[in-house]
């Protein structure tokens, strides 16, 4: 490092006037011959320039004070609560405190450029590297120390060190089991297929209210439900499977790729969980009778077996069986046939095992 | 002044007296930082990274990293009487119930963008100045780990409020792991406790968020600074700048104070759009459910080409013998980020096996000098960019009355052919800007001066350039070219041989040839005896 640099006392520094540079020209545009002599690279301001900018900088550190005890007073004088309430306090409180950093910050901005000098000092620099003969002598003691130590000779001390760390550093990650269970089938089941308490088949009831959907009033061709399972309805895990989404179409409208069977009068579920990443499928467009995800805008046939029309999402959302109870309430009949929601590695292709064990 | 006061002397003495400070402090406290602009992007990083810190303490003081279910009764009327996670419920307390909490919420999110954004400017400004290369490599990784870190952190952050739009960034987090092949369902399993969502995850991301995350952060911020310290800063080429010096203002006092007030700034700044711009209203979300998502949700803008990869992918699936491999999930998942951070990160050794280049390099490029660095870097941010416009894509669409489909399909083509042509038009740019150098230096700058000659031309009189913006003109140095060519006896020398040695020497002469060589040393006395005669000023024919 340098000496050269030493910033000279102040008494020292030249009170020059004429000649000086403005004080926002750069620095190294300064010509040497002007600047002060004896002190290169400090170039000091004009004292009457300087004494203008500390009036200008004691005015806005003056301004962080009272912008500071506004703060202090904002948070006594408003409280939060409604709405309103809380937006005057933010607004308060923040305005304040914007205000005093921001006063403070050009104040300190002015002191340095206005009032300390400019400075164009040069440094040397060093290679990062140490040199030869400081590396010989670390070399040296490394290999002296490895060899003091015995670590080099001792084989069978060597080898059973290794042997001792291998287990230990095995031994957090054994501790992160317990993180979760292991996944088994869950991802194949959702709550549709678990049998209800009395025994009958499980009700769907309206995402929300809980209502039963009973089929005869769910009749307008285009109308459209979000649907969750009886008895689940505030079950997160539940729902992030089991959530449905129950279109009613005119029979003409039902193309191949919709099973007929798993209907019921033109009433069909699917699987609102996307068989991209798992968003809910929220929209539906009446018209096209397009299902779309609106993360990544898979867009879904609902006419057609909620087959993919566009977008990332390689499955159709599958299709639950549905029919009614006794009492005219629509029901599922079973379980999915294949695991809803997004891929994962030990799904394979359900939909072409599940059509092997139809047919 | 003659003596330091005596709370100072005495404080400094006992400290000396103890652990030899003063050494320390005579070689550091007129440590020498040249000004430069560009050197102030990787403070807003670190400022903004202290404000997190500062406000995310605040606002670990009532936040209740849980997902128990609770019925809100708190001070937010449309939401009374709701079921919701408790750590939603806290989130809305810190909003509505504690004085300064929305403030400070809305100041931790706002710091969170601007740390990644900073970091993410800075780091081009080291890539584009070549401020990366030797001995800087090892804190070019350091900073690329701070940036996926930062990644991270504000992916854990995000989901803590358990809002319906944090909840729709976690289920595409799920589902982007089980789409890992092999252990993406035990991964998610182990992640979530169980099944998505479980009741685990908010307290586990909050320990990641508040402890795990910012611990490392800060260890990694901490040798960052030490290397930049140790190493010096790079400066820009100048007027007595050279490889072998640092021009510029002392850490004591002006830099010191310099710091100082930019981080007020950072500060400021952030506390005014904490205050003005609203942001993450979770109050609007409501409580999260998987069965429901607000349509047109976005993510926070680091995470928007994740998005956009996801989005544009076409819908490629594999399955063989009971697996599935979900490459419409995968690839968008992780090849862009792994380009990205993987080419970042390898970049400054490929350029020097590239380019033969073991010297230490302290002077920084200007883009326009090394223009296949600077194309490539455009190229990468043309890619970055095109994905992080398609995870908006929806809004484009809407606002602009494109299709949807559309927009995806030319996010399809563009994200291959944008990089190529920004590639192509970058080059192009940093060929003329050198051309526009060298005829600076060459003919000097246009006065505005015309003259007329006495056989009835006109012309306009040329000055020479300012010195400052000569000496930083000819600051560009050449890239080295690996020797390639075959010596006596037709043999090419040992990195050339074979098919990598000879692509490797023939992208060396690509990356390295200069087109446009400036005018040497001597130019002056060559023009001025072209145009012996005609006056002071150097000069050039009017078109
Ligand atoms: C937490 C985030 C980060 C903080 C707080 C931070 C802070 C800083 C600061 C204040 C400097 C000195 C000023 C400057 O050169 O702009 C610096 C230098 C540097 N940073 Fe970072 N940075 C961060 C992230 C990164 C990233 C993402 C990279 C690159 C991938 C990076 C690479 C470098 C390098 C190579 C230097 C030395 C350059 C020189 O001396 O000119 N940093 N960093
Ligand atoms: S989650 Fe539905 S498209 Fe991605």
């Amino acid at each position: 490092m340098t000496e050269q640099n030493e910033y000279p006392e102040s008494s020292r520094v030249p009170t020059r006037v004429i000649g000086t540079p403005p004080a926002d020209a750069p620095i190294v545009d300064t010509d040497p011959v002007r600047a002060p002599e004896g002190v290169p690279g400090v170039i000091p301001q004009d004292p009457v320039k300087a004494r203008r900018a500390e009036r200008l900088v004691a005015l806005l550190f003056l301004i962080t004070f009272l912008a500071g005890a506004a703060f202090i007073a904002s948070y006594v004088i408003f409280q939060v609560g409604t709405i309103d309430k809380t937006a005057t306090s933010n607004y308060a409180l923040g305005g304040t405190l914007a205000l005093a950093l921001l006063s403070l910050a050009v104040g300190l901005t002015i002191w340095v450029r206005r009032i300390m000098p400019k400075y164009s000092l040069v440094q040397e620099r060093h290679e990062m590297r140490s040199d030869d003969d400081t590396r010989e002598y670390v070399k040296e003691t490394f290999l002296q120390g490895a060899e003091e130590s015995g670590f080099l000779k001792h084989r069978l001390l060597r080898r059973t060190l290794l042997l001792a760390a291998a287990p230990l550093g095995l031994a957090p990650l054994v501790l992160l089991k317990d993180l979760g269970p292991l996944p088994g089938t869950a991802l194949r089941h959702t709550v549709w297929g678990e049998p209800t308490k009395d025994g009958k088949p499980r009700r769907l009831v309206v995402e929300g209210t809980g209502q039963p959907i009973r089929a005869a009033d769910f009749n307008s061709p285009g109308g459209i439900l979000s649907v969750v399972p009886e008895g689940y309805e505030e079950d997160l895990n539940a729902l992030a499977k089991a959530t449905l989404i129950l279109i009613k179409f005119r029979p003409e409208e039902l193309k191949s790729g919709t099973n007929l069977n798993w209907t019921y009068d033109g009433i069909v579920a699917y699987s609102k969980i996307c068989t991209h990443v798992g968003c809910p499928a929220a929209l539906y467009e009446q018209t096209t009778h397009h299902i779309l995800c609106p993360c990544h805008q898979s867009t879904f046939d609902a006419a057609d077996g909620a087959k993919v029309v566009f977008g990332p999402a390689a499955r159709p959302l599958p299709q639950l069986p549905i029919g009614i109870d006794e009492e005219g309430y629509l029901v599922a009949k079973s379980d999915f046939k294949v695991p809803v929601g997004p891929s994962f590695w030990e799904r394979g292709d359900a939909e072409a095992e599940a059509r092997e064990k139809a047919s | 002044m003659n003596a330091p006061p005596k709370a100072i002397a005495g404080a400094s003495t006992f400290v000396d007296d103890r652990i030899g400070a003063g050494n320390f402090l005579k070689r550091n406290l007129r440590k020498i930082f040249p000004d430069h602009w560009s050197f102030l992007l990787g403070e807003i990083a670190l400022y903004s990274f202290i404000i997190l810190l500062l406000t995310g303490t605040f606002l670990t003081f009532w936040f209740k990293p849980s997902m128990g279910e609770v019925t809100y009764t708190g001070n937010y009327a449309p939401l009374y009487g709701v079921k919701m996670s408790e750590a939603y419920a806290s989130a809305l307390h810190i909003s509505f119930d504690v004085r300064g909490g929305l403030l400070i919420r809305q100041i931790h999110h706002w710091a969170a963008l601007l740390f990644v954004a900073g970091m993410m400017v800075h780091m081009l400004r080291v890539f584009f100045t070549g401020a990366y290369r030797k001995p800087r490599e090892l804190n070019w990784i350091i900073g690329i780990l701070l940036l996926t870190l930062a990644l991270l952190e504000g992916l854990t952050g995000y989901s803590l409020p358990d809002d319906l739009l944090s909840g729709a960034g976690l289920r595409i987090t799920e589902g982007v792991i089980l789409s890992v092949p092999i252990v993406g369902t035990y991964i998610a399993f182990f992640l979530f406790g169980g099944e998505y969502p479980g009741h685990d995850v908010i307290s586990r991301f909050y320990t990641i968020h508040i402890l795990l995350i910012p611990g490392i952060l800060l260890a990694l911020i901490s040798a960052h600074m030490i290397l930049m310290w140790v190493q010096k800063h790079t400066q820009m080429p100048g007027k007595d700048r050279t490889e072998k010096n640092v021009v510029g203002a002392p850490f004591y006092p002006a830099f010191m104070i310099k710091a100082g007030s930019f981080f007020l700034f950072t500060f400021g700044v952030i506390a005014l759009l904490g205050t003005f711009a609203q942001i993450n209203p979770i109050w609007l979300f409501g409580p999260y459910t998987p069965a429901d998502i607000s349509a047109g949700s976005q993510p926070d803008f680091y995470m928007g080409f994740l998005e956009g990869a996801l989005r544009v992918m076409p819908a490629w699936e594999i399955n063989f013998l009971g697996h599935t491999v979900a490459l419409s999930v995968l690839i968008p998942a992780l090849v862009p980020l792994g380009i990205i951070m993987t080419g970042l990160a390898l970049y400054p050794f490929l350029e020097q096996w590239i380019t033969g280049d073991r010297r230490e390099h302290h002077i920084a490029d200007r883009p326009r000098n090394n223009p296949h660095r600077t194309s490539i870097g455009i190229a990468g941010i043309t890619f970055y960019g095109v994905l992080w416009l398609l995870g908006a894509n929806d809004e484009i669409s809407a606002n602009f009355h494109i299709s949807l489909y559309t927009t995806t399909w030319f996010g399809r083509i563009a994200v291959f052919v944008g990089p190529a042509i920004a590639y192509w038009v970058t080059y192009r740019i940093c060929i003329g800007l050198q051309r526009k150098d060298a005829e600076v230096l060459a003919h000097g700058v246009e006065s505005g001066v015309i003259k007329r000659l006495p056989n009835g031309q006109y012309i306009e009189v040329h000055v020479p350039p300012a010195e400052d913006i000569a000496e930083h003109i000819r600051g560009k140095k050449e890239i080295p070219i690996l020797e390639g060519a075959e010596d006596a006896e037709g043999i090419p020398p040992k990195g050339a041989r074979g098919p990598l040695g000879r692509l490797r020497a023939k992208m060396s002469r690509a990356y390295g040839t200069d087109h446009v060589p400036l005018p040497d040393g001597h130019h002056e006395e060559v023009h001025e005896a072209e145009h012996a005669g005609v006056g002071a000023g150097d000069r050039k024919e009017l078109h």
